[in-house]
């Protein structure tokens, strides 16, 4: 027998044996004890909480467009991440170009991107798309570190974004359609541009999105960013800016 | 920097044997535990020093646990999903399993430890590593994979921070999520001046920036990223990992190679779990609304995205969660989603530290399952170590009735092996409290003869008495104050004497 054949054997052996029932102690199990409960469901006809019955308690994700907009930048800003809504693209071209010059930044890193493309065009300083032909055949040039250095010598790196989370203030990116799985998380400085449609309530909400977009094939990896990075482990001090961006800019354009 | 008197100079725990496995010398568990847990108590700096950090947490918690519309609905929500999983544990594995293997990624399957380090040390063989990072995972400290790889001679960083502290220090974790809270800063800044050649620093900040400037290279040079996995998605074969440092993110997204090592427990069926599930891990574990990343990995690089590892494997660790399986009785803590609450909260955790417990997974859920994972002979000592007060079961988002669990032990060690004297004891006081005379004269010569008892110091009373005081014994019994007991009227207007009035 193999390893796996072996473990799903002895899985199935356990579980011949009925346990208690969900939110059932194993002192209140049928014959276990004083206590007689109904028996254990049968297997295959398991009860299986719908989320919608959990949803109510949950935090709130926010009832209406303007709700959720309120708690979006609510929860961003206990975050300390920085939120920005701006009217047109132009506006969060100046508001991008200003924060560079602030940080003086050299260079920052980007993917093609409908919204991203606009808002870059002019910055006064070097740029690095990471899905550019030229990086892509760097990479595929076996034990070449190219790409991942000139990424990591990046200030900062902008993305799009698949959702923003108003429950938890989070920042949903995929591997598919934010420039790959380093380019949220490697430059020191993160800036998503959003708008305003791509707020949803819930984690929930951000699933549903999710297979409205890509269907049952998921890209290979999914993020919620909730916040800049941190860590806590130095005698449970706060500091932003663990190993991932110390700041995270969200300009929500419209 | 005042000097600290912590015990933690030669770190105790049976884990500082890097080879050792499961099997270790029977009593010595025991005696450790013992002699660590009165050293740790003796130590009040160190004992206040967790307290101010676990305080600080219980704070944030109940502040996010406030948002929840209904928190305790919401834990049975969690503890539903979990429960629905791990009593379908085969069916979730099988789908999983072919999910996973369907977006690209690989599935091993381990039995115990030394089969899921075999086929780590093969995946790094063969991937010809150089160097290899890892993600913070508590099931390769269960597995002691650093030690395999180092070994044969494979350099391994942890690269999240606190790891990476306890790694430098060569020490094991204290706690397996906070893993080096009972560390301060001034040791840590010794620690990166001796091992990383930077200048003494206070600042918890700037220490931080130290370790982040050293792991950058190392993300980029290294050819095999090594994560845990926080849960598995039978519904999508994705797996998912919940992080804060983002160290997590860049292991799985710059090294070629990407394994990732999981217990079999961690499966949920659906994705939409998640929505309940990765909240409630936050709020409980940290006091955060969601931890800083949750990510989902369904296999390496897609065809068409530009960066990722080219390969991904997943390794399922059997290794004794069967066997907790089988118990239905405590079924329920493979439930566990390793959220560290019951540790937070614990009044035997904060008083005697996590390397007491010589465990992988310390505080009360770990001494629920390692009699299970280790033998209950050696281990059943750690379910005497709880004041059953319940603070564990309370605090646990998915509701694992853990206290009751450690009696469900000592019972069962018990019955494992009978304890002659102590039931001896109970049939003898069985004997005389059925015979009211016999009761009453043995009373009396209890109370009479107790001051002398004290002093003989018999083998059993030693051990009680070493860390309590033996009640004054009252000049007359129960029984006779109750006879002669005032009317009731009296007695209600005036607090009611006891016998240690005298
Ligand atoms: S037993 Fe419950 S409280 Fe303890 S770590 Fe596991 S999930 Fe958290």
């Amino acid at each position: 027998m193999n390893a796996r054949e072996a473990i799903l054997a002895r899985v199935r052996e356990a579980l011949t044996v009925p346990g208690p029932g969900p939110h059932q102690r194993a002192g209140e199990m049928a014959g276990h004890g004083a206590t007689t409960h109904t028996a254990p469901p049968p297997r295959g006809s398991l009860p299986v909480l719908a989320l919608e019955a959990a949803r109510p308690w949950l935090p709130d994700g926010g009832a209406t467009p303007e709700d959720r907009l309120a708690l979006l930048a609510d929860n961003l800003g206990k975050l300390k991440a920085v939120f920005h809504r701006v009217p047109t693209i132009h506006a969060a071209q100046d508001l991008l170009f200003s924060i560079a010059r602030e940080r003086d930044w050299k260079r920052v890193a980007w993917h093609a991107h409908p919204l991203v493309e606009p808002i870059l065009a002019g910055i006064p300083c070097a740029t690095h798309r990471v899905d550019s032909a030229a990086a892509l055949a760097a990479d595929l040039a076996t034990d070449s570190t190219t790409p991942k250095d000139a990424l990591e010598a990046c200030d900062a790196g902008i993305t799009g974004c698949d959702a923003l989370v108003a429950q938890t203030g989070s920042i949903l990116v995929s591997s598919a359609t934010c420039g790959g799985r380093a380019l949220s998380v490697l430059p020191p400085v993160h800036v998503v541009v959003a708008t305003p449609e791509q707020i949803v309530a819930t984690l929930a909400d951000a699933f549903d999105a999710l297979r409205e977009r890509h269907g049952s094939s998921f890209p290979s990896m999914l993020s919620f960013i909730t916040g800049p990075s941190r860590t806590g482990d130095i005698e449970r001090i706060l500091v932003l800016g663990a190993h991932g961006p110390k700041e995270l800019f969200v300009i929500l354009v419209g | 920097m005042p000097p600290h008197p912590s015990p933690t100079a030669t770190p105790p725990g049976p884990h500082a044997d890097p080879s050792g496995d499961a099997e270790r010398g029977s009593h010595g568990a025991k005696k450790r535990f013992l002699h660590d847990a009165r050293e740790y108590v003796r130590d009040t700096d160190h004992r206040a020093f967790l307290r101010r950090a676990l305080a600080g947490y219980c704070a944030t918690r109940d502040g996010q646990k406030a948002r929840y519309r209904d928190w305790e609905h919401a834990r049975d929500a969690a503890s539903l999903a979990k429960w629905n999983a791990v009593n379908r544990l085969d069916e979730m594995l099988v789908r999983f399993a072919d999910a996973f293997e369907a977006g690209g990624g690989k599935v091993h399957w381990a039995r115990d430890a030394a089969e899921a380090r075999e086929i780590i040390l093969g995946i790094v063989r063969a991937a010809g590593a150089k160097a290899i990072i890892k993600s913070k995972c508590m099931t390769t400290e269960e597995i002691h994979l650093n030690a395999a790889l180092e070994a044969e001679g494979y350099g391994v960083v942890e690269s999240d921070l606190g790891e990476f502290i306890q790694q430098l220090r060569g020490e094991p974790p204290f706690h397996f999520v906070f893993p080096c809270m009972h560390v301060r800063r001034g040791e840590i800044s010794k620690l990166f001046e001796e091992h990383l050649g930077s200048a003494p620093t206070e600042s918890p900040e700037e220490l931080t920036m130290i370790a982040r400037r050293y792991m950058r290279r190392l993300y980029v040079e290294a050819d095999v990223g090594i994560t845990g996995a926080n849960f598995l998605v039978a519904e999508t074969g994705q797996i998912s990992i919940t992080e804060n440092e983002g160290n997590a993110r860049l292991t799985a997204a710059l090294p070629r190679v990407h394994v990732a090592l999981a217990g079999i427990e961690k499966c949920v069926e659906r994705l939409d779990d998640l929505a309940v599930l990765l909240p409630m891990l936050a709020t409980a574990g940290t006091g955060q609304p969601l931890t800083c990343y949750n990510t989902l990995y369904g296999g390496p690089r897609a065809p068409g995205e530009c960066d990722g590892p080219r390969e991904m494997h997943i390794v399922l660790l059997d290794n004794g969660r069967a066997a907790i399986l089988a118990d239905p009785e405590q079924r329920d803590s493979l439930q566990c989603i390793r959220c560290g609450a019951c540790l937070n909260v614990c009044p035997i955790f904060k008083n005697v530290g996590g390397f007491t417990y010589g465990t992988t997974y310390q505080g009360p859920i770990g001494s629920v399952i390692t009699p299970h994972l280790r033998g209950l002979g050696d281990w059943n000592h750690l379910s005497q170590a709880s004041s059953l007060c319940g603070a564990c079961t309370d605090a646990c988002p998915v509701r694992i009735d853990i206290h009751h669990h450690l009696l469900h032990n000592r019972r069962n060690a018990v019955r494992a092996a009978p304890n002659r004297l102590e039931r001896m004891g109970h049939r003898m006081f069985a004997a005389v409290a059925a015979r009211p005379r016999l009761f009453a004269t043995g009373g009396t010569l209890f109370r009479r003869s107790l001051w002398f008892l004290k002093k003989l110091r018999l083998p059993l009373l030693r051990d009680w008495i070493a860390s309590r005081d033996l009640p004054q014994a009252p000049a007359r019994s129960f029984r006779d104050q109750w006879r002669h007991r005032a009317p009731p009227a009296v007695a209600r207007s005036r607090p009611a004497t006891t016998g240690s009035d005298r």
